[in-house]
């Protein structure tokens, strides 16, 4: 009964099984996730009201706020899918952790690189230390520190296990960062950079935000499963499946 | 239990005392790197004075890493870690025996040396307890992350450059309330980077032997 109940989680730990569920699911979410993003995209950039203050300006937050959420969400459930790695010895956890790092490094530059866009005419500077700035671009340095040490191994398992346990050492230390980069900021507020009211946002901006937002997460998670699919067939690639695989494909 | 420890500690001692000149390198290193920052701005007092914490804490930040590298390569290769792996004592508790002498031989002279460095940058006297208590807190951090990243890279050939862009992420809390408390003392004003220091102190040195065991483990695999 009790072995009954956990065999999903023993199937996770098959890599043709998820190649296969990968693939499956890869195409909805995909679509979904492409219909999302259509619909958000006309929805923000056409009918929603440009803001007072900002003018058209403000409508960069439709890729930069969903893609700064990303960037975060990205970097935990790595960290988690290294633990689960690590405590139960699982090869495709490490599979899609290091499908995932990629992913979630280019959603941290592409937040970084709006706000640096929508800083310039709001701002009036390019780069400013503030601490959300300042926390995601110390986040993308711990992506490139993970895929750094993940590519440095000759042997993929060492390579794996080693970023693994950066990994979960870095999503500890998050939260130490973002709290000490806060406080840094706090000691010398920098008086000449006026700062718009960030949470009172209208509802006819907040809705094509939000489904922006969804959109982004449908779209990672179809990348993601793009990106694991190549990584089983890379890691595997010496295992029967993959030759059976290839067998099979017309014209060969 | 205590005999690893004891054991372990002192077999690090002697090691660093017969390499004596191992021991020199970090250190002017340490006075260079503050020597150059000096070069590179212009010997304004006032100057000196707003950028001198933050210099004093980045040059300790690369000193500590600068003999980090050595940690653990010759155990490494000479197979007296993988010993210490099998041996049915707690390898955590080894790695803390050898993180305390290596902070001992590294970072208790760099504290000892950062008066220097101090009159360099003219920060006031008044600031001098307050660098010196906090160099005390910050510098165990530094020993443990740097050990993580060379417990890491240890069988890399050439992980020293890794081992620097792995680590230097995870010590920024360090060195901002480091720098920063330094600055609230040379300002005279209340000392309250301190306390999130010590915390993250006490933090690094309760879970970071475990975590690099963990490292070293997976090294020797």
């Amino acid at each position: 009964m009790a072995r009954e109940n956990w065999r999903w989680f023993h199937m996770l730990g098959s890599p043709p099984h998820v190649f296969r569920i990968a693939g499956r699911l890869a195409p909805w979410f995909g679509g979904l996730g492409l219909a999302a993003l259509a619909v958000a995209t006309v929805w923000g950039l056409v009918f929603a009201p440009p803001d007072y203050e900002q003018g058209d300006g403000f409508r960069i937050i439709y890729v930069h706020v969903p893609s700064a959420w990303l960037s975060l969400f990205v970097y935990t459930m790595m960290a988690v899918a290294c633990a689960v790695g690590l405590i139960w010895r699982m090869k495709v956890a490490f599979a899609v952790a290091v499908a995932a790092a990629p992913l979630g490094a280019a959603f941290t530059f592409l937040s970084l690189a709006t706000g640096s866009l929508w800083g310039q005419p709001m701002w009036g500077t390019w780069w400013t230390w503030d601490p959300r700035l300042t926390s995601q671009l110390i986040l993308l340095f711990l992506y490139l520190g993970f895929i750094a040490l993940n590519r440095a191994f000759q042997d993929q398992r060492s390579g794996d296990r080693a970023s693994a346990l950066l990994a979960v050492v870095g999503v500890v230390n998050v939260p130490i960062i973002h709290f000490s980069v806060d406080w840094w900021h706090s000691l010398h507020q920098p008086a000449t950079i006026a700062k718009f009211g960030a949470p009172s946002i209208d509802t006819a901006m907040l809705i094509p935000l939000l489904i922006m937002a969804v959109g982004f997460k449908l779209y990672f998670v179809w990348l993601l499963l793009l990106q694991l699919r190549s990584e089983l067939l890379l890691r595997e690639k010496r295992a029967s499946w993959v030759a059976d695989l290839v067998s099979e494909q017309p014209g060969r | 239990m205590r005999g690893v420890f004891m054991t372990t500690l002192k077999r690090e001692l002697l090691l660093a005392v017969r390499r004596g000149s191992d021991l020199a390198t970090p250190l002017m290193f340490f006075i260079l790197v503050g020597m150059l920052f000096v070069l590179g701005l212009e010997p304004r007092p006032s100057l000196l004075v707003a950028v001198g914490p933050g210099v004093i804490w980045v040059a300790a930040l690369l000193a500590s890493l600068l003999g980090a590298e050595r940690l653990f390569r010759d155990d490494f290769h000479g197979g007296g870690l993988e010993l210490a792996a099998l041996s049915p004592e707690p390898l955590s508790l080894n790695i803390l025996a050898r993180l305390l002498g290596h902070w001992l031989v590294t970072a208790v002279p760099l504290i000892l040396l950062a008066p220097v460095l101090s009159l360099m940058m003219n920060l006031p006297m008044q600031a001098l307890p307050v660098l010196l208590l906090v160099l005390l807190l910050g510098t165990p951090v530094f020993t443990v992350l740097s050990a993580l990243g060379a417990a890491l890279t240890v069988s890399l050939r050439g992980g020293g450059t890794l081992l620097a862009l792995l680590v230097l992420p995870l010590t920024i809390p360090v060195l901002i309330f480091g720098s920063r408390s330094v600055v609230q003392a040379v300002e005279g004003d209340a000392v309250t980077g301190v306390w999130a220091l010590a915390s993250i102190m006490m933090l690094a040195i309760s879970l970071g032997p475990m975590a690099i065991a963990a490292a070293i483990r997976i090294s020797l695999e």
